[in-house]
């Protein structure tokens, strides 16, 4: 019998099964946010006394375990630039793969059918191996032959530096910004294309002057994304430019560096009194974590800018 | 007996422009264009004349948008497009070996059925053709940008906020604000793919005043779904079925008296 509705527009029992999915999926909601808020807060509570003005601001001299003279300014300093340098090398070479990709290979080809593979294959590949990689390719390949063309053999350039960090990290994250990049240009509308390509323009100014700056929040996403990713990475830089303890802040790019990430480790692992120690490993995880936000919201200040830009146009 | 204002009815217009003095400035010789292994443009050979606004009509898919878009080759874009046959515009093979579509959409201007302003300012979205072919100079492009908005019957409308952005304008203006920035750089030929289709009635009447205005100056090639449109704007109309050219004559013999009777059921609105 089709059931009659209720007079009153009430239902005539209670939807179990919807109660049910909506209670599910707003546990599983619950539970990430709480995991995060178990974290954070585990940090700073933990983190806050270790952190001082002196504590940030200190190069360390002797003992890097001794929470009353140490300090954390060269990893800040260190994280700080492999990050800006990865970006430098990141973007430009992952948005020309992108414009490749989208704007003039066939999508048809082999060759274009490789590439993408390569690209989500690249995406799959763990950290370590690219610490490896960047090891044998960028300091025993290219930094060896450039030593032997330019400095007769003399090691200037063939060993773990910044430069070949920052390097191996943007390898790492050329993934995440080629695809964020690849949407962003998806999402350009066609006819945009159409309507300059039909005013007599070429291909490469219809790019640059009308696809590309509408295209630039999405591409800066994928700028915050690999940033997001590398500043916490410790594996990729282990073998091609960190080191345990430097008596002063790097000068070149060819200079080794101190990192927070790997400094966490150091802490954690290394210490001959773990209770003493325990002060700082927190401060410095909490000072990682308010590094990675600030470089994320210094990206998303940017983008949203350049969005706010575009409407208005002023 | 008093004046009564006529209904805009398909044959208002009709008589006041047969081709006088036709001079033919697009010549189509048996053009075919494939899609990959479908054939969607047969043997179509189609002479335009100058000055004269020529309506392309048919059914969906006969093929009238295709053909339009061989004459400023944007076709090129598409994969799989193969053109067989000839399209001279002013005597050159516009698919002869040394051309530059370049140097043919500058002269072969475009309006396309979605109104698609760029994300810019008014004044940036008229500049930006002017500035592709090499003009710099500040007082130059503004009166070039003042001279093309008028020329689209938007100047007024928009003088006060030309440095606001393009999309913030209506349907309407968008779509003349896309046929003074083609206008801009000053094409012979304007090919005009629907550009009212997604347009109110009022928004479409002042398009279509444009659109005689123009003639004045410009060949307009215009493909539309409105067959009073085709009545009320155009001097000579083509139709298409299935990729072939069925009947091509002045617009008020296609509409009064059709040779063929696939053009009359057509127009009479008995099929498409």
């Amino acid at each position: 019998m089709h059931p009659s509705p209720t007079k009153d527009f009430r239902a005539k029992e209670f939807r179990y099964s919807s109660f049910f999915f909506t209670g599910i999926t707003g546990l599983a909601t619950y539970l990430i946010v709480a995991l995060l808020g178990v974290v954070l807060v585990n940090i700073i509570i933990h983190g806050w006394p270790g952190l001082s003005w002196r504590f940030v601001s200190t190069i360390p001299k002797k003992d890097v375990f001794d929470p009353a003279t140490t300090g954390i300014l060269p990893m800040i300093v260190g994280t700080t630039i492999r990050v800006v340098v990865m970006t430098v090398f990141v973007l430009p070479v992952g948005v020309i793969t992108a414009v490749y990709l989208t704007e003039y290979a066939h999508n048809t080809s082999v060759m274009t059918r490789i590439i993408r593979t390569a690209v989500n294959n690249l995406a799959g590949v763990p950290s370590v191996v690219f610490g490896l990689f960047g090891l044998g390719f960028f300091i025993n390949f290219v930094g060896h032959n450039l030593d032997l063309v330019f400095n007769n053999g003399e090691q200037a350039w063939g060993h773990p530096s910044l430069i070949w960090a920052s390097l191996t990290l943007a390898v790492m994250t050329m993934p995440v910004v080629i695809v964020a990049t690849e949407e962003a240009l998806k999402a350009v509308p066609p006819g945009l294309r159409e309507a300059s390509l039909a005013l007599g323009a070429t291909k490469l100014k219809t790019i640059f002057k009308i696809v590309l700056p509408q295209a630039l929040p999405g591409i800066l996403t994928g700028g915050i994304l690999a940033v997001s990713r590398a500043a916490g990475e410790v594996a990729p830089i282990l073998f091609t430019g960190v080191a345990y303890y430097m008596s002063d802040l790097p000068t070149h790019l060819t200079d080794q560096f101190m990192d927070l990430g790997y400094h966490v480790f150091v802490l954690s692992t290394q210490s001959p009194n773990i209770d003493q120690t325990q002060p700082i490993l927190y401060a410095t995880v909490l000072v990682l974590l308010i590094l990675t936000f600030a470089l994320n919201i210094a990206a998303i200040f940017v983008r949203s800018k350049m969005r706010r830009n575009m409407r208005s146009l002023h | 007996m008093p004046e009564i204002s006529l209904p805009t009815t398909m044959l208002t217009n009709v008589k006041a422009a047969p081709a006088a003095r036709a001079v033919p400035l697009i010549t189509i010789e048996n053009l075919a264009l494939y899609y990959g292994a479908t054939k969607a443009l047969k043997n179509i050979s189609l002479t335009l004349s100058e000055r004269v606004v020529t309506a392309f009509i048919g059914p969906s898919g006969c093929g009238k948008s295709t053909l339009l878009r061989c004459l400023n080759r944007m076709n090129d874009l598409i994969d799989n497009v193969r053109i067989e046959g000839s399209v001279k515009i002013g005597g050159h093979d516009i698919y002869g070996p040394d051309v530059d579509v370049i140097e043919l959409r500058k002269r072969v201007g475009m309006v396309f059925q979605k109104s698609n302003p760029f994300p810019k300012s008014i004044f940036e979205n008229v500049a930006y053709g002017l500035r592709l072919h090499g003009m710099r100079d500040k007082s130059s492009l503004e009166a070039s940008v003042e001279e093309s908005l008028r020329g689209a019957a938007l100047w007024d409308e928009v003088k006060d906020r030309l440095h606001a952005s393009a999309l913030g304008l209506s349907g309407g203006q968008q779509q003349r604000l896309c046929i003074a920035r083609a206008i801009a750089i000053k094409p012979e030929i304007i090919l005009m793919d629907e550009p009212a289709s997604a347009l109110d009635p009022i928004a479409t009447a002042r398009v279509e005043e444009l659109i005689l205005e123009l003639k004045e100056n410009f060949t307009i090639v215009i493909v539309t779904h409105n067959m009073q449109q085709a009545a009320r704007i155009s001097d000579q109309t083509a139709f298409f079925y299935l990729g072939e050219l069925v009947e091509y004559d002045a617009t008020t013999k296609i509409f009064t008296n059709p040779a063929r009777k696939q053009t009359e059921d057509y127009v009479t609105g008995r099929f498409g």
